[in-house]
C-alpha cells in the first residue's frame, strides 16, 4: 500500500546529499563580484612618491587591461608578484596597480625589491578599494577596452590562473 | 551573605551583557540622529573580511572604512536606502546581513514555511486516520445476543 511513500525519505536524503556534495565542493571563500559587466568606477588616484603619474579611470579605456589591487603588507601579494612580473615581461596585456591602504615609501621599496610589473600605479587609502568592491587583497580585475569590468580574481594569481583563465579572457575581449 | 552577594553579582553580569560595538569614538558623528541612523545601517551590513560580523561589530579595517563611508554619505544627505543601495552595488547581495526576498532567495525565505505546511499536512492526515480507526461499526443483533450470553456466563452460541 503506497509503497512509494516509504521511498520518499530515501529520495529526500539523496537530494540533500547531492546538494551538499555540490555546495561543499565549491570555493565559498571567493565571493562573486557585483561589478561584473559594469563600468569600472570613476576614480583618480595619486602616484606613489617619486612617480609623476597616478591612475585614473581614463587610463583603463585604452584597451583590455588588468587592474591588480596589492599592498606591500600583504603576504600573498609577494607570492603573486613574480607571476605578474612574468606576465608584464611578455607584454601581452598592461597591468595597472592599485596600492591598497599602504605607506607610499614602503610600497616604493617593495616594488624596487621585487620588480615593477605595473604600467601605472595609483595609491589608494581605501576609498577607491570600496568603489571596486575590494574586500581582500590581492584582487585582480580584467577590464575591457570600453572600461567595463569583465572578470575578477580574488587571491593570489598563479601561473595556471594566468594561462588558463586570464589570457584566454584577454584574447576574447580583444575582439 | 557574602556568597549571596557574589551570586547576585554573577547573575547581574550574565543578564546585562554590553553590546560589543567596534565603532570608534573618532568615527562618530556629532549629530546623534545621524549617528543612530549610521548604527542602524552598520548593523545590517556584513563585514566581508570576517563574514559573520556586522560592519558595526567588526574591528577589520574594511569595516572601519565602510562605517566612515556610511557616515560620509549620510552627512551628504543620502537616505538610508540610498546608502545601502550604494554598498550593495559594490559588494553584491552578500553584504546584506538580511537577504532581500527576490528570485534567487524565495527558497531561503519560503523554505521553512513550506516545510511547516508539509508537516501540518502530515499531522492532519495522521489524525484523520486515527479518528476513522477508533470509530468501530456497531454490533449486529446476533453479536449483541452472543455478547449478552457471554456476560451471563452461558455458552455464546
Amino acid at each position: 500500500m503506497r509503497r512509494w511513500l516509504y521511498l520518499l525519505p530515501v529520495a529526500v536524503f539523496a537530494l540533500i546529499a547531492a546538494g551538499f556534495y555540490v555546495a561543499l565542493g565549491t570555493d565559498s571563500e571567493a565571493l562573486p563580484s557585483a561589478l561584473i559587466d559594469e563600468a569600472a568606477p570613476q576614480f583618480a588616484l595619486p602616484p606613489l612618491p617619486g612617480s609623476d603619474k597616478g591612475l585614473t579611470t581614463a587610463d583603463l579605456k585604452t584597451g583590455v587591461s588588468l587592474v591588480n589591487v596589492f599592498a606591500s603588507w600583504c603576504v600573498p601579494c609577494r607570492e603573486e608578484h613574480q607571476v605578474l612580473t612574468a606576465l608584464a615581461a611578455s607584454k601581452r596585456v598592461p597591468i595597472y596597480g592599485i596600492d591598497y591602504k599602504d605607506k607610499g615609501e614602503t610600497a616604493k621599496a617593495w616594488i624596487a625589491e621585487l620588480g615593477d610589473p605595473y604600467t601605472l600605479i595609483g595609491a589608494d587609502d581605501g576609498q577607491v578599494g570600496i568603489e571596486w568592491g575590494v574586500y581582500g587583497v590581492p584582487e585582480t580585475f580584467l577590464v575591457d577596452g570600453t572600461g567595463h569590468i569583465r572578470y575578477k580574481h580574488v587571491g593570489p594569481l598563479t601561473q595556471a590562473d594566468v594561462d588558463k583563465t586570464l589570457l584566454p579572457l584577454v584574447a576574447r575581449f580583444e575582439k | 551573605m557574602k556568597r549571596w552577594l557574589f551570586a547576585a553579582l554573577l547573575l547581574a553580569a550574565a543578564l546585562a551583557p554590553l553590546p560589543a560595538h567596534a565603532v570608534r569614538p573618532d568615527e562618530m558623528l556629532p549629530d546623534p540622529a545621524l549617528e543612530a541612523r549610521a548604527r542602524d545601517i552598520g548593523k545590517e551590513l556584513r563585514c566581508l573580511v570576517c563574514r559573520n560580523q556586522s560592519v558595526d561589530d567588526s574591528d577589520a579595517s574594511l569595516a572601519h572604512d565602510l562605517r566612515v563611508l556610511v557616515r560620509e554619505r549620510l552627512t551628504a544627505g543620502d537616505s538610508d536606502a540610498q546608502v545601502v543601495a550604494y554598498v550593495r552595488s559594490r559588494y553584491g547581495d552578500y553584504v546584506l546581513l538580511r537577504p532581500p526576498f527576490q528570485r534567487d532567495t524565495w527558497l531561503l525565505w519560503g523554505g521553512p514555511a513550506a516545510i511547516l505546511m508539509i508537516g501540518l499536512w502530515g499531522v492532519g492526515r495522521y489524525l484523520r486516520r486515527q479518528a476513522r480507526m477508533t470509530g468501530a461499526p456497531p454490533l449486529s443483533p446476533d453479536e449483541e445476543r452472543r455478547l449478552a450470553n457471554i456476560l451471563d456466563g452461558k455458552p455464546p452460541a
